[in-house]
């Protein structure tokens, strides 16, 4: 978090402490948030008025004030009784403004929390005293742990229904502890407390004098957030490239750690380029001093080449730069996380393709256990090696939540379908080398005399892709083209023989075929592929994975009843007959392509006639 | 300083809460105008829009603003606000986009006669998608908080709005860290709250330690107002049907929101200075949106307009 405002030197006068609370459902949380800003006179007239008319009519405490109306802001949620999303409040004491993320205790609990948690100091962990520590309540804390918090409040509820009794309280408090030991080296406070009635929540109680602590106003007002241990290495990701006339090159952005002043020496993560800070510029003058969290422009003293999603840095202490990783993924989205897939991950300002190479295990959230699976789902939590198109500047998440975390964007949806927290790197992107070869793609189609292309014939089992791929290859080898044919059934006799057919099979048997039709283009050769190939973001991975050769995705699209009558390996009897499983069209999906450079329909025409389509299509596009 | 603005407290040291929250929104619209095609910043003249447009020209410094405004003019607003509008564009040299639903216009849609409800749909909901789609612009800046209003609490910093401009709050994307997700397909827009995290307390603050000029109807005069549904009025020109009985009298009244006039109602007080609105906002009992006649129809009001459209 920031430091004293090192721009202006000044102490801080009014701070500013972001928590989230969680807890299971009914055990006060609403009522507890509601207590809080209702004591500290943070309701308003007309927000009371609005919440009495809504308790009448929603409520479920009878004739008193149903405080979670005040929170749950969402239709469906009031008519619902249910909380389906994170909902930020803001309240200030004379002592410090506070933002609350409130997130709902059940129905994707992990997104949501994870969510509130990614920018919160404090987590507020509630449990009703009547039951104790629940698996939910570890659930809770093992999410705020991976997420990094490094202050947990145990809020103790509904003393009133067990006397007040302080034996009851620790026994909860000493059972959780111990759990919470495991977490690393979160600090951990317990208060006794009835929402209710509000003991101990801004007023200490008279019925809980055996517990000498702060009420909990009291100790948000005072807990200091994540400790500074010391001043951190100079961190700023370029986020905006300024120049608004020939004379001015400024580079825009957040300080993300450290603090840095003109003069300063700074290295451009990853590329070796290093320089001098010549100014810090601002809208309000220039400053002596830019701090963690100041927003500024930079000016430097050489006119080097940076872009957004460069990372300035300190040349001391420069960031790790890999293009493979280790990080825990909390997957989000209903489409589960497939290894071999290809998503757009965003850290800092930097987006770049990224695939999960391997899915090392799951997390057990209850038990912290690890184990072994092939893809995760939905509120999953995963610890997973990453690799990425381009090396990327980061630094453990522990180190640094700005420079640590990554986003996974879904290519097609555009989903946020996943986040992640970088653990540590796998090697440094430097270590392999691409050897400088002279001899490249072009000289070796130069001999051959042709133009390398990969055509991609993709369908359902049965459309027909084998035989026209056939009939093309005898073409173009009629014509003296070089050229191979790479086909599904026979790769997996060889080469990928150990894959299966789940999704995550399909998905790095696609990525094997992609690479070694790229060799092979760059050997010069006309490729011609025909696989099943049956999701939209594989396909496309092939396509970027060849490029710059151009690339040819050919739907060859029978329909799906006419497939089944000619079955011409008697496959689809057997899915049908229950003895294969994931059988594309039957009960594993088949994404058709929305824009192929060519659409045949096989029902039609002659196979002949398809196969001619193509060679017009290459001599078209001057292929041959 | 503008002549228009009313005197502000003297400079003091900005709080760092003040700080943090500029420096988040100065993020935010980098961040929109390094990954949109064409953004738009939505202005609608009041207090929030004042403070996003002096944010802009943090971000943007010494560069010019990387986008134009754009007001959505009902031509209900206040006299006052739309001089202040165009004193403000020149006075910065900011390319400043007006637009009138003419449909409406020429439909006869106003407040009076056609009703809040209706007269928001067409005049600013729908003016709204119509500015966006001509101009093809695929991001839009807001200046809604989230402690405006309950719905505007789960909002999203980058809300994505889907054909139409629809909003549908259960798809909404997880937003963590400073990571916005600002991916668009097909006739997908997004709508941009750089203020999200403000309160209304803050935002004076900041008017305050910024001296940033705003409409000076913020402010305590004596002006004329009829009281309606228990809210005051104010009779702004000609075109205010008075009803049987009633007189404009003149109060010192100030606004806590501004709008449409017709729809705006004023509070009774006696702050006449940012430093006497900070004042006042600490003993206040009400909340900002007590005044705005459009959201007290039904508690889910404000959301039902988001779906449809509405910032
Ligand atoms: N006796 C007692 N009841 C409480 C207390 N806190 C909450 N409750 C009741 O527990 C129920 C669930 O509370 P609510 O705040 O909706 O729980 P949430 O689901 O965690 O938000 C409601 O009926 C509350 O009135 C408390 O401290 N003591």
């Amino acid at each position: 978090m920031a430091a004293p405002c090192a721009a202006t030197g000044k102490k801080r006068d009014r701070d500013l402490l972001r928590f989230l609370t969680c807890g299971s459902v009914d055990d006060g949380k609403s009522t507890l948030i509601g207590r809080l800003l209702h004591d500290c006179a943070l309701i308003l007239d007309d927000q009371l008025a609005a919440l009495e008319r809504e308790s009448r009519r929603f409520g479920t405490t009878g004739d008193a004030i149903d405080f979670s109306l005040l929170l749950d802001g969402l239709e469906d949620e009031r008519q619902q009784r249910i909380t389906i999303d994170v909902a930020y409040r803001f309240f200030a004491t004379p002592a410090r403004a506070f933002v609350v993320a409130d997130t709902p205790g059940h129905e994707q609990y992990t997104r949501n929390m994870a969510t509130g948690a990614s920018t919160c100091d404090l987590a507020l962990i509630l449990v009703d005293a009547r039951n104790g520590v629940l698996a939910q309540t570890k659930r809770h804390a093992v999410i705020c742990s991976l997420l990094g918090i490094r202050h947990l409040v145990l809020a103790v509820n509904k003393m009133d229904l067990v006397g007040f009794d302080e034996h009851r309280f620790d026994e909860i408090v000493s059972g959780f502890s111990s759990f919470a030991a495991g977490l690393g080296d979160a600090a951990l406070h317990a208060i006794p407390l009835s929402a209710l009635s509000g003991d101990n929540v801004t007023l200490r109680s008279a019925r809980t004098p055996w517990y000498r602590g702060p009420t909990l106003i009291e100790h948000l007002e005072t807990v200091e957030p994540a400790p500074i241990d010391g001043e951190r290495p100079f961190r700023f990701p370029v986020q905006w490239v300024n120049r608004p006339n020939p004379g001015f090159r400024g580079f825009s952005g957040t300080v993300a750690a450290g603090s840095i002043a003109p003069g300063d020496p700074v290295l451009v993560a990853g590329s070796g380029r290093a320089t001098r800070v010549k100014e810090i510029v601002t809208f309000d003058g220039p400053l002596a001093r830019a701090g963690e969290g100041d927003a500024v422009t930079l000016t430097l003293a050489d006119e080097i080449d940076i872009a957004r999603g460069d990372l300035l840095a300190d040349p001391r202490d420069p960031p790790e730069c890999v293009d493979q990783f280790a990080a825990q993924v909390i997957w989000m989205s209903e489409q589960p996380l497939v290894p071999g897939r290809s998503y757009l991950l965003k850290i800092g300002a930097r987006t770049v393709p990224a695939t999960i190479t391997a899915l090392k295990h799951r997390i057990d959230i209850e038990t912290m256990a690890h184990l072994a699976d092939k893809s995760l789902g939905a509120n999953e939590i995963g610890f997973c090696n990453l690799s990425t198109a381009a090396p990327i500047a980061f630094d453990p998440y522990q180190a640094n939540r700005d420079t640590g975390a990554f986003i996974l964007i879904d290519r097609f949806t555009n989903e946020t379908a996943g986040a992640g927290m970088i653990a540590f790197g796998l090697r440094r992107a430097s270590n392999i080398h691409w050897q400088a070869l002279t001899i490249g793609r072009v000289e070796r189609a130069a001999l051959k005399e042709q133009v390398p292309a990969v055509l991609w014939l993709t369908g359902l089992s049965g459309a027909g892709k084998s035989t026209i791929a056939d009939l093309v290859e005898r073409k173009l080898l009629a014509r003296g083209h070089h050229t191979m044919l790479l086909d599904g059934d026979n790769v997996r006799h060889g080469l990928n023989r150990d894959l299966g057919f789940t999704d995550a099979d399909r998905v790095e048997n696609i990525r094997r075929v992609g690479e070694v039709a790229k060799l092979m283009a760059e050997a010069g050769l006309i490729v011609i592929c025909s696989f099943i190939s049956p999701f939209r973001a594989e396909r496309d991975m092939v396509r970027e994975l060849a490029a710059p050769t151009p690339f040819f995705e050919i739907f060859v699209d029978a329909p799906l009843d006419e497939c089944i009558r000619r079955d011409p390996k008697g496959l689809y009897a057997k899915a049908k007959a229950g003895r294969i499983e994931h059988f594309t069209g039957l009960d594993s999906p088949y994404e058709a392509p929305e824009a192929p450079e060519l659409h045949l329909t096989t029902l039609a025409a002659a196979p002949e006639d398809s196969a001619e389509a193509i060679i017009a299509t290459l001599r078209q596009r001057r292929i041959i | 300083m503008s002549a228009m603005a009313e005197p502000v407290a003297p400079p003091r040291p900005r709080p760092a809460h003040l700080r943090r929250l500029e420096a988040e929104a100065i993020g935010i619209m980098r961040e929109v105008a390094a990954e949109f095609r064409h953004p738009v910043m939505l202005y609608s003249i009041g207090k929030d829009s004042s403070v996003m447009l002096h944010l802009a020209r943090k971000a943007f410094f010494p560069g010019r603003l990387p986008f134009p405004l754009l007001h959505i003019d009902t031509l209900w607003k206040f006299r006052e606000m739309i001089a202040f509008r165009d004193a403000t564009a020149q006075r910065l040299g900011i390319e400043l986009i007006v637009h009138t639903n003419q449909e409406g216009v020429q439909r006869g849609i106003n407040p009076i006669a056609s009703g809040s409800a209706l007269h928001t749909q067409v005049m600013k909901t729908e003016a709204l998608k119509q500015a966006l789609d001509r101009h093809g612009f695929d991001a839009a800046f807001g200046g809604a908080r989230r402690d405006e209003e309950k719905s505007r609490a789960k909002e999203r910093v980058f809300s994505l709005r889907g054909d139409n401009h629809r909003w549908n709050p259960k798809s909404q994307r997880p937003e963590l860290w400073r990571l916005y997700n600002t991916r668009l397909s097909g006739r997908e827009t997004m709508r941009v709250f750089p203020l999200s995290n403000w309160t209304e307390r803050d935002v004076w603050e900041y008017v305050a330690a910024e001296e940033i000029p705003v409409v000076p109807l913020y402010f305590a005069a004596l002006r004329p107002v009829v009281e309606r549904s228990g809210a005051w009025i104010m009779v702004d020109d000609d075109r205010l049907p008075l009803r049987p009985g009633e007189t404009p009298e003149l109060r010192r009244v100030r606004f806590r929101t501004l709008g449409c006039y017709p729809l705006t109602g004023a509070i009774e007080s006696a702050a006449a200075s940012v430093a006497e609105i900070l004042a006042e906002l600490r003993d206040t009992r009400r909340s900002e949106r007590q005044g705005r006649l459009i959201d007290g129809d039904e508690d889910a009001a404000m959301e039902r307009k988001k779906r449809e459209g509405y910032f």
